[in-house]
């Protein structure tokens, strides 16, 4: 349960997929226009899936469903990709660093 | 009154919007149906080089170090002919404030928002200009939203675009994330309306001059450092304000340099496709924005676009992901330095485009951008096997954007292709006078020359190929 002046992540949709006019791609078009911000819960208390109000970094009040209490980043430098180690061993041998074996 | 905030009564306000958040009135530029004084536009912004410099040495931009890439270039002579292979170096746009050469466009954008009373300004950006905007608007103390397109209707995020919310956010700004579609602008424009902030768009002539001081340092640094000029400098290119910019720089310094733009081949993957979004690896420098940016410039979110890149490139090249990701590694094993993998589109062109020129001869590639989670090749690598893309070795002639990323088996495969830039001019051309739905005057003829960088002639002759003259 998120309380007033928590900070907070919100959505919400822009335009249903039917209401989208623009020139397409048909799979988007299938898909509604999404949009998230952040900000600090201006109701109460509300728990997520709450249609509530946040005021935002620069102060504009933004209207939106509340999916994320105290919301973080978590992307990171991924999982081993071993091309990469590969890439190093081979312009290390073609460049011969420290001289001949 | 309040204003009804729907999409098509947004839209119908999109010049009085854009007017007021510009301070600049692009009708003052119209000449016809067809051209407009690209000249007094960039006049408009009635700053001198000096007076750009100035704002940018102040906030922490500019001047960043021109680095000799000596292994590199040992490695591309290997595989040149004899007495081949050119010095290749690179502009250092890393150390610029917050991280990238967009901050030479922010720091202009900002400085004239807060001159004119602004009281913060918004930039639409999946790149690393919101980080710069957001960085100079804390720098200047104004206040800044970042617009961007980041997920896929599955809300899975761009590694890539992800961090650059990050950083934004860090910077103090807002950051409003959307999923993918054009229609991005309405929720900008609206913002932009209800807030009545400056729109800093990467496309204004402020932010266009901004990057002119890249190409005088080029020109400027080549000559203290070594005595000559460059020979050739190469830009990545999407938007071609990079182009556009240093371009103009080279010529303000005298520079007679010749002008590749590079892009990553993402030829086959629609930019507003939902599965298509995830399925690149890189999310800029790459055709899905150089090529329809080239000939049809003023589609961005200004009236008309300061990046006119046609007028200034001599050549167009392309790479692959693959090669891009692979010099990126390159760069940080052999030279030392860590970078992000979009600013190395250039630096993939270059290794190949050195071995055409003599060993004498003056290479610059114009940028590198710096490097942090999701941004960078093990994240990106990693994220586009999580998509079902085949990443492996082999010949980068096998690369098929969204299917596969081929990283090259030998550094010897690295190999740019050349762009056919004559049909990139035709269609500029030909697109341009069937927007407009009039016949060219002889004036129009000039403009149009001008903006495809050959003379009339050539201009005549590709309009009357389609019928339109």
């Amino acid at each position: 349960m998120a309380k007033k002046g928590d900070w907070v992540r919100i959505h919400s949709v822009v335009l249903k997929a039917e209401e989208r006019t623009a020139k397409l791609p048909d799979d988007t078009k299938k898909c509604d226009l999404e949009q998230w911000t952040k900000g600090y819960l201006q109701d109460e208390t509300a728990k997520v899936g709450d249609v509530v109000t946040v005021k935002t970094a620069v102060g504009r009040l933004e209207k939106g469903t509340l999916i994320e209490e105290t919301p973080y980043y978590t992307h990171s430098y991924g999982v081993f990709v071993p091309e990469i180690i590969e890439i190093d061993r081979q312009l290390r041998e073609i460049m011969k660093f420290g001289g001949e074996e | 009154m309040t204003l009804a905030k729907d999409y098509q009564s947004v839209m119908g306000r999109s010049n009085e919007i854009q007017k007021a958040a510009l301070g600049l009135d692009y009708a003052d530029f119209e000449t016809s149906p067809i051209a407009f004084d690209y000249d007094a536009l960039m006049k408009a912004t009635n700053y001198t080089l000096e007076e750009i410099e100035r704002i940018q040495g102040l906030h922490g931009v500019g001047n960043t170090p021109l680095l000799e890439l000596r292994n590199i270039t040992a490695l591309a002579r290997k595989y040149a002919k004899p007495g081949f292979g050119a010095r290749i170096f690179v502009k250092d746009e890393a150390c610029n404030a917050s991280g990238s050469f967009k901050d030479r466009r922010a720091a202009c954008a900002v400085a004239h928002a807060k001159k004119l009373g602004y009281k913060g300004v918004m930039a639409a950006t999946s790149g690393n200009y919101g980080a710069a905007v957001a960085s100079q608007a804390a720098m200047q103390g104004l206040k800044c939203i970042i617009v961007q397109e980041c997920y896929d209707s599955k809300g899975v995020g761009q590694p890539e675009i992800v961090e650059k919310a990050r950083k934004c956010e860090a910077l103090g700004a807002e950051v409003v994330q959307l999923t993918v579609g054009p229609e991005l602008f309405y929720s900008f424009l609206s913002i932009l309306e209800d807030t009545g902030y400056f729109n800093a768009s990467l496309y204004s002539p402020f932010g266009i001059a901004g990057v002119e001081t890249l190409g005088y340092e080029i020109a400027m640094q080549c000559r203290e450092k070594l005595g000559k000029d460059p020979d050739m400098v190469v830009c990545t290119t999407a938007g071609g304000g990079m182009v556009t910019g240093t371009a103009r720089g080279l010529i303000k310094a005298g520079c007679k340099a010749d002008i590749v733009a590079a892009s990553i081949d993402l030829t086959g993957l629609s930019m507003a496709s939902d599965v298509d979004f995830n399925k690149k690896s890189c999310t800029t420098g790459h055709t899905g924005f150089g090529v329809p940016y080239a000939t049809d410039p003023d589609h961005s979110d200004v009236p008309r676009s300061a990046a006119r890149p046609l007028r200034y490139m001599d050549r167009y090249v392309t790479t692959t992901q693959g090669e891009v990701m692979y010099m990126t590694e390159m760069l940080a094993n052999l030279e030392g330095i860590e970078r992000g993998p979009a600013g190395n589109t250039a630096l993939a062109a270059a290794f190949s485009l050195a071995q055409e020129l003599p060993e004498d001869a003056i290479l610059v590639v114009s940028e590198t951008e710096y490097t942090g989670a999701g941004k960078h090749i093990q994240p990106q690598l990693a994220f586009a096997k999580e998509n079902g893309i085949d990443v492996r070795f082999g010949n980068p002639d096998e690369d098929k954007p969204g299917t596969n990323v081929i990283l090259p088996s030998s550094p010897e495969l690295i190999k740019c292709k050349e762009a056919d830039i004559n049909r990139f001019k035709k269609s500029l051309v030909k697109k341009a006078v069937k927007k407009s739905g009039v016949k060219p005057t002889e004036a129009d003829l000039v403009f149009l020359a001008e903006e495809i960088k050959e003379n009339v002639d050539y201009v005549k002759a590709a309009l009357e190929a389609e019928g339109l003259l």
